[in-house]
């Protein structure tokens, strides 16, 4: 096409999201009163005016194929008001004003195979990245273990049996695309960057390689007579950083790149301070189609936390409590030295007291 | 052409299991989509996805891709394996920046999918972690078909790369009582203020904006982004003490001990003996667990404004960073207040676009100079809500003290005035 063919952009920015929004909720906009949870994946909001909304939440596959977007729509409208909001963590909620529309709902998105809940003191939604699908410098997948999690935590999902609500991340390599975690599952590489030292010099930019390390453990060098980059083997952390600017220093290994599991990341301010995660365990194999030992050390930490925590306590929260000693009793998860931390600031991470529980 | 079907004995796994599968929905396009396009590009699409679930491996390289006009916005994809899964060589995501609020109506979502129908695989996400929509897998060419297509009915791109990005809002107001503030204006006041910053990529790093209407904050802003407005009030705390003793009533006075006031990260709660409650509202910190506990009983005050942090971020590279107080409180009510917003945002990013290195984000920068050298350069002056404590450690220079302090009384007089 010549240049003078093509259209120049509206740069409109951010729509305003009032023109889609349900008309009771536009009418009531910043004046709610409370809400209720009559059963999970539900919720009445109460407005001063009086007006009430129904929510009816429910878990989907993400990636959605038009198919499934179409069906998601039509059920909106036949037994919805027309009206979808999407979550943080990708979930389909539908608004309804009588409360009489609730169950048809459910029963529509349950009938169509989606899983109504989500809510409350439930296993959230896991929250997931681009993986092996489409990005372009994955460890693993995002949508296949997220997949393979719901299955089997999907009662957790369903009902609000948790002392408190748990936010699932998973990220498929250590630059961790999905945040902060009650629970974390995340790619850990273990060995450096295999250098094909054939295509650095052409491919990468070298001063802006060795810029983004964090250890300082690249150096411009001569590989059998071509500019390439190289690696001090003993400082390189295995962090992948590199990559996304190099792909020819290859982090990524059908074995060496494993899963670690984090847990205590809690992003609100409710009671305490928002929190980072903390790692657990490692060296979990990067098992494809299912993941099955990542799954088992999820429902290990669920288990423990559900049978120890007090109503309304987050990971974090239960963890402070308890202490991290017992966490690991409580857990049956290996006490490494891996896991005391040697980053910045993590002196501010070892007991100088003598609390000490027995 | 007839379409080629790869094996996918390890996807296959994935339609087991009573979660709905991402997989299934592929097949459903390449066996009965009615477009041969369509059918064909998911098919390689999925052999190329069994091949990374056989050998552990990820096989899409960037490149550049744009729309005419704009320097971002499109995630390039082009296939490593593209000899043996052709189909799918080109496979580009689109990012769409979503209403403020995520709000959608079923028309708006059909015609995007009669829209991404004509032009990409069929294959959409609302949303990815950035916020975005993202429609999954289109070629070159069809992305600038597929973009003057949406553009034309309201749509437009999200940032990627070095630039502004695409902002995120709770649902706030839309349908939450603990809203404090007006999510979607914040939200669309600042994001619109800048969308060449979005359109064209020429910042240090990435510069994410978020708003989340109370401290609970549902948009995760605080860690997730540079710039975090957060709802909070200043007056008292609303109580409807009828409310209150019907909660004591049905829970039980322990539950309300054990679960409120006990749990208060300041105590500054109290039960009284005839089932009411007292909060010292000079203590409370407004992190909200009471309210969440007691939505009915408990609700804001009226004197609502925000909190705005700065510099959270995550990982890469020197480490996870929350963001930090900036300004404690700012009243957004009056166009001016939202005038002052826009532009204290717009001198933050002057400041980091001229004294961030390349691929540093806000809060490395920060954390690089020290907090008082990104204060000074901004123009906001100090606050003892910025820290959890001062100074430990007696090795700093300090001959500027008398005039420091003077400053500090000369504020104070000048608040006192009004
Ligand atoms: C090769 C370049 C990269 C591409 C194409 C890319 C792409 C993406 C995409 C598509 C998402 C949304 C993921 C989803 O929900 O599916 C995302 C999120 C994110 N990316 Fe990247 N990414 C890249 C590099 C990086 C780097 C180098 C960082 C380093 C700091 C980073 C940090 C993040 C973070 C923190 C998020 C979560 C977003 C948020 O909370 O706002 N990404 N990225
Ligand atoms: S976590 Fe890493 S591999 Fe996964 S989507 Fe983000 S940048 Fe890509
Ligand atoms: S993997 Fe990380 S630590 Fe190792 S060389 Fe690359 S950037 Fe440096
Ligand atoms: S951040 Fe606060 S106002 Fe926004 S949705 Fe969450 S609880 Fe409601
Ligand atoms: S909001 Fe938090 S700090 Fe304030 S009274 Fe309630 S529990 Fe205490």
């Amino acid at each position: 096409m010549a240049l003078a063919d093509m259209r120049s952009p509206i740069e409109s920015g951010c729509p305003d999201g009032f023109q889609y929004m349900h008309p009771t909720m536009r009418r009531n906009f910043g004046l709610w009163k409370y809400h209720e949870q009559p059963r999970g994946g539900v919720m009445c909001h109460v407005a001063h005016s009086g007006d009430k909304v129904w929510t009816v939440k429910a878990g989907t596959q993400r990636i959605l194929d038009l198919f499934t977007l179409r069906k998601l729509t039509e059920i909106g409208d036949k037994y919805g008001e027309g009206h979808i909001h999407f979550t943080l963590r990708s979930n389909i909620e539908y608004f309804v004003t009588e409360e009489s529309k609730v169950q048809p709902l459910i029963d529509a998105l349950e009938g169509a195979g989606f899983i109504v809940g989500g809510t409350a003191n439930s296993v959230a939604m896991i929250s997931h990245t681009q993986g092996w699908l489409h990005c372009d410098i994955p460890g693993t997948d995002a949508s296949g273990v997220v997949k393979s999690m719901m299955d089997e935590l999907i009662d957790d999902f369903k009902n609000c049996n948790m002392p408190n609500r748990v936010h699932i991340t998973t990220s498929c390599c250590q630059i961790n695309c999905g945040g902060q975690g009650d629970i974390a599952i995340n790619v850990q590489h273990t060995k450096p960057p295999k250098i094909n030292h054939d295509l650095v010099g052409n491919v990468c930019e070298r001063p802006t390689v060795v810029a983004r390390c964090p250890v300082a453990a690249i150096r411009p060098a001569m590989v059998n007579g071509k500019p390439s980059l190289e690696i001090d083997e003993k400082k390189c952390i295995c962090c992948g950083a590199c990559f996304p600017p190099c792909p020819p220093m290859q982090i990524n290994h059908p074995e060496h790149s494993k899963l670690a599991i984090w847990v205590g990341g809690n992003h609100s301010n409710a009671r305490s301070k928002p929190t980072f995660q903390r790692l657990v365990a490692a060296g979990v194999p990067n098992n494809p189609p299912r993941w099955p030992e990542a799954t088992a050390i999820v429902k290990q930490i669920l288990q423990a936390y559900k049978d120890g925590a007090k109503d309304w306590e987050r990971i974090n929260d239960w963890i402070e409590r308890i202490g991290w000693p017992r966490f690991f009793e409580v857990t049956g998860l290996p006490f490494t030295k891996y896991h005391i931390d040697n980053w910045r600031g993590s002196r501010n991470s070892l007991n100088a007291s003598t609390h000490i529980r027995f | 052409m007839a379409k080629k079907i790869y094996e996918t004995p390890m996807l296959d796994e994935l339609e087991n299991g009573p979660w709905p599968s991402f997989i299934s929905g592929f097949k459903r396009l390449r066996d009965d989509h009615p477009d041969e396009r369509i059918n064909t590009v998911v098919s390689g699409l999925l052999g190329q996805l069994e091949h990374s679930y056989e050998t552990r491996k990820g096989y899409w390289k960037g490149g550049t891709v744009s729309v005419f006009g704009y320097g971002g916005g499109i995630i390039p994809r082009f296939s490593e394996v593209a000899e043996a899964f052709p189909e799918s060589k080109e496979f580009h995501t689109i990012r769409v920046q979503p209403p403020a609020g995520n709000h959608y109506t079923t028309d708006m979502l059909n015609q995007l999918a009669d829209s991404w129908e004509k032009y990409g695989s069929g294959l959409v996400t609302f949303h990815g972690q950035t916020g975005n929509i993202m429609f999954i897998g289109t070629d070159t060419e069809n992305t600038q078909h597929f973009f003057d297509d949406i553009n034309e009915y309201g749509w437009d791109l999200g940032g990627a790369g070095p630039c502004v990005r695409t902002a995120m809002s709770c649902i706030g107001g839309a349908r939450c009582e603990q809203s404090c503030a007006n999510e979607h204006g914040i939200h669309r006041h600042l994001v619109n203020e800048f969308v060449d910053d979005v359109h064209r990529p020429a910042l240090p790093y990435k510069f994410k904006f978020k708003v989340s209407g109370c401290p609970n904050d549902c948009q995760n802003a605080i860690e997730r982004s540079d710039f975090a407005v957060i709802g909070t009030w200043r007056d008292e705390m609303k109580i409807d003490q009828d409310e209150v003793k019907a909660f004591v009533e049905k829970k039980g006075r322990d539950y309300v001990l054990d679960n409120v006031t006990s749990r208060c990260p300041t105590n500054c709660m109290k039960l009284n003996d005839d089932n009411t409650l007292t909060v010292d509202n000079h203590e409370c910190v407004r992190c909200m667990h009471c309210l969440n506990v007691m939505n009915k009983a408990l609700s804001p005050g009226d004197d609502k404004g925000v909190s705005i942090l700065i510099g959270g971020k995550r990982t890469l590279k020197i480490g996870d960073l929350m963001g930090t107080v900036v300004v404690p409180f700012k009243k957004l009510d009056t166009a001016e207040d939202y005038e002052e917003l826009v532009e204290m945002a717009g001198d933050i990013i002057d400041f980091f676009a001229e004294n961030a290195l390349e691929h540093e984000r806000t809060g490395e920068m920060i954390e690089r100079i020290g907090l008082v050298n990104f204060l000074e350069g901004v123009g906001i002056d100090v606050d003892p809500n910025m820290i959890s404590s001062p100074r430990q450690c007696s090795y700093v220079r300090m001959d500027g003290w008398d005039e420091e302090a003077e400053k500090w009384f000369a504020r104070k007089a000048e608040q006192a005035a009004g």
